[in-house]
């Protein structure tokens, strides 16, 4: 039982690092963490954000377990790990690529043609294209095969309509994965088809939507006759279905990992030395010590966990679903610990103002991004009955749209 | 990095898990619970012949010479069959003591009974309820006697040596005491866990020596019970796990309103949480047992972990067996009180969860970060 790099790992994270020490700036150790769903993503930040993908794509460190073809350079899963590891030391702009490198990259991989993999995923992984994932609509969202979206065929275009929403990035996206229906009188999985679109395409109408905590990382897609080339088809027609699965494998593989930031354990450490309750530190008041070692004991858990992962995978074993406990535990035990720095810090909890609220006021602003965590990419409630259907195999949900037409299928009242 | 367990070490727990599948169903523990009986001898007499007593006692002193490692997987095995014997006392507790701090002679002298099987001895450290510290006890050592009453020793009634912490000239100390000598009264007092013993033993100038330096005793206590922590948390992984593989069954097989219970969303979500905390707990105790083996400096705040989420896991999980068992649960004649029973007791022996988080943030703080 150890913690060590193989000679192999031990030698790439060397190389890795040798690479971001001379290209970028460490991370003062004593910053605060970049904080979950940090949404300011202005002009700056998005040239920023490519020139730095650029600069690792020149030199074969972008996408890395991309095959050598489209830029990447094959490397292992665990070498993946390695390299996020060394690249989180470093200083660099935030990364607005993770849909599209993590979700839409690996979907085209899988289930593209010759074209369309060398059309769209050597400009992915150099920065140059960004990408959306348009899966989610007002009526679909865990029920995601419920959605509503129409494409039709003509001619050698399919033309569709209808609304996407909570989609992450549109704003500034080249390009997205979609699904749509294109028979909606079979039963509501066969129904359905999945695509590429371009953004820009005639006929799209962005509107960003503001979050609860004022940000706008998401906005709703209005199509409206808009056109989408036969060409731009991921996989046969009625395999929407089986196509979106790999996406969503991939998504959850991918947030799994996300929350290492800020606005963990050790930030609440020193919140609780810093800050005083009745005259002495919080950090001595027996109540909130017992708090902090119970939130202490979880986050180790999650990172030990972590850990048993990445023992597999550099086995060469491949994570299955699983997967799905750190996010689950991750997000909820993240919120607990905001919830907890703002409530110590007393009646100053309800302030924001940044000069006089402990830490600037970062406790409360993370407690009202964090929500928006425990949502995306599958709610809690979606995870848990995963691991209970999938890891521990007990009974799958009674449900009522199984094997009748996609039309037939009850959606609740009318919207008001 | 290989976090986890060589191939070595699970041949030997799939071992240790045959054979106690085979000699150690619930039905042994219940017989031990039911009777007068304070141990399952013959389980005793096995784990002895199977090398388990002496697993971490050097060959030179009768034992297998393994590490803590080997240590770790056995004591979950343990744990998963709620074996009823004195193991934790003897094991994790005074042949831990003697390898920490015995003389050369003591060392010859105890570690071939206990690797044997043929000795037990336990640790005796509180003395009423509500103290967890060392620092605290009252019992006095002055030249060679040992007076006070300690309450509740972890299976006292049936050791034959204990590992007790006393004042002496120098603050507190650890003695070894002959718990067959005069001047020394053991008494069984009911137990929350019938399975396992507790009881009071009384020194009334009773022979003892002392177990490493004068005036240690509480440094010494306290590594001791971190190794111990990490021991018996592997001890409560395993008895969480096998509550949750019984109470997955039984709600596969149970129908209400025409479905199985499993099929119930409340039901589905509660054994994903705490499968989610099983596993987290899994995590910790791999954490300890690495700290244990690899790194003292680690071992202060690593044992703490293990404990905390062991207590506070098995706890859980017992008493949702309960409740997803419905009545039945309730009664007598089914398992589930035998895992309420020892979750219960394996929390409140060394300490209960929350002395450990004191702890916790003492030694967090004693650091830098
Ligand atoms: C910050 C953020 C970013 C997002 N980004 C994207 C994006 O880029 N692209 C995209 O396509 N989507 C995105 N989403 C959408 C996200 O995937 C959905 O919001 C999510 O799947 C939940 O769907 P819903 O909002 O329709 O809620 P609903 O599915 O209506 O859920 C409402 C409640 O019902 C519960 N529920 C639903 N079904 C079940 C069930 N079977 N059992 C038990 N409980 C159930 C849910 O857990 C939830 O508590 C984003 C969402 C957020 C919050």
């Amino acid at each position: 039982m150890d913690f060590n790099d193989t000679p192999e790992e031990a030698a790439f994270r060397a190389e890795a690092r040798a690479w971001l020490e001379a290209n970028a700036a460490y991370k003062n150790p004593d910053a605060p963490g970049q904080d979950p769903l940090g949404e300011r993503i202005d002009d700056a930040t998005l040239r920023a954000a490519q020139a730095w993908q650029k600069k690792k794509a020149d030199a074969g460190w972008a996408c890395i377990r991309w095959p050598a073809e489209y830029g990447g350079r094959g490397a292992t899963a665990i070498q993946g790990v390695i390299w996020g590891q060394e690249e989180a030391k470093f200083e660099t702009p935030p990364n607005i690529f993770s849909i599209g490198h993590g979700m839409c990259g690996p979907t085209i991989m899988a289930h593209g043609t010759p074209e369309q993999k060398q059309k769209w995923l050597p400009r992915m992984l150099s920065g140059e294209d960004i990408w959306c994932q348009l899966f989610s609509e007002p009526s679909a969202g865990s029920d995601l095969a419920g959605l509503r979206m129409t494409a039709v065929r003509d001619g050698d275009d399919w033309v569709v309509n209808g609304q996407k929403i909570w989609t992450t990035g549109a704003q500034f996206c080249d390009w997205g994965i979609i699904v749509a229906r294109h028979d909606p009188s079979a039963p509501k999985h066969a129904g359905l088809t999945f695509f590429v679109v371009d953004m820009r395409a005639p006929g799209t109408e962005i509107r960003p939507i503001t979050q609860i905590n004022g940000g706008q990382g998401f906005n709703e897609v209005f199509y409206t006759d808009v056109r989408i080339p036969d060409s731009y088809r991921l996989g046969e027609v009625g395999d929407g279905w089986r196509v979106a699965i790999t996406t969503l494998m991939n998504e959850r593989a991918s947030i799994g990992g996300m929350t290492g930031g800020g606005g963990g354990i050790g930030d609440l450490l020193r919140l609780a030395s810093d800050l005083e309750i009745e005259g002495a530190p919080a950090i001595e008041d027996r109540a909130v010590r017992e708090k902090l070692a119970g939130f202490y004991v979880r986050s180790k858990g999650v990172e030990l966990t972590g850990r048993r992962t990445l023992s597999a995978l550099s086995q060469g074993k491949m994570p299955g679903p699983e997967a799905s406990l750190m996010k689950l535990v991750a997000t909820r035990l993240i919120q607990e610990i905001a919830e907890y720095a703002v409530e110590i810090q007393g009646a100053a909890g309800a302030t924001t103002d940044a000069e006089s609220t402990p830490q600037a006021g970062r406790w409360q602003e993370r407690y009202l991004a964090i929500p928006g965590l425990r949502i995306a990419g599958g709610t809690d409630e979606v995870l848990r009955n995963i691991i209970a259907e999938r890891v521990l195999r007990l009974p799958p949900e009674m449900r009522m749209d199984k094997d009748v037409a996609y039309k037939e299928v009850p959606t609740g009242p009318p919207n008001t | 990095m290989n976090f986890d367990f060589s191939e070595d070490q699970k041949l030997l727990q799939k071992t240790a898990r045959d054979f106690l599948e085979e000699h150690s169903p619930l039905s042994v523990c219940r017989a031990v619970l039911e009777s007068d009986q304070p141990y399952a001898r013959d389980l005793w007499k096995s784990a002895a012949e199977l090398g388990w007593l002496g697993t971490v006692i050097p060959e030179e002193f009768g034992g297998a010479g393994f590490g803590a490692l080997e240590l770790a997987v056995i004591a979950e095995e343990v744990g998963r069959a709620l074996a009823p014997i004195p193991f934790s006392s003897s094991v994790y507790m005074a042949t831990e003591a003697l390898l920490l701090a015995g003389s050369p002679e003591q060392k010859q002298k105890h570690l071939p009974r206990l690797a044997a099987g043929e000795s037990i001895g336990t640790f005796a450290l509180a003395e009423k309820p509500g103290q967890n510290a060392a620092e605290a006890v009252e019992t006095r050592f002055e030249r060679g006697r040992l007076s006070g009453s300690k309450l509740p020793v972890p299976d006292g009634d049936v050791a034959d040596f204990a590992v007790v912490a006393a004042r002496t000239g120098k603050g507190v100390s650890l003695v070894l005491a002959d718990l067959g000598a005069d001047g020394v009264e053991a008494r069984a007092l009911a137990s929350f866990d019938p399975s396992r013993s507790q009881a009071r033993l009384r020194f009334e100038n009773a022979p003892a020596e002392l177990l490493g330096g004068e005036g240690e005793g509480a440094a010494l206590a306290e590594r001791l019970l971190d190794r111990a922590a990490v021991l018996m948390a592997f001890e409560q992984l395993g008895g969480a796990a096998r509550a949750f593989e019984i109470t997955k069954e039984f709600t596969l097989g149970r129908y209400a309103f025409g479905r199985p219970i499993a099929s119930f969303q409340v039901l589905k979500h509660r054994l994903a949480d705490l499968w989610c905390d099983i596993e987290l707990t899994r995590s910790n105790c791999y954490y300890g047992a690495w700290a244990l083996s690899n790194d003292e400096d680690e071992l202060g705040s690593a044992a703490c972990i293990a404990r905390i989420a062991a207590c506070d896991t098995f706890a859980a999980m017992s008493e949702d067996m309960i409740q997803m068992h419905g009545g039945v649960g309730y009664t007598w004649e089914y398992d589930c009180h035998l895992f309420y029973r020892r979750a219960k007791w394996l929390s409140a022996v060394l300490g209960n969860p929350s002395s450990w988080k004191h702890k916790l943030i003492d030694r967090l703080r004693a650091r830098p970060a």
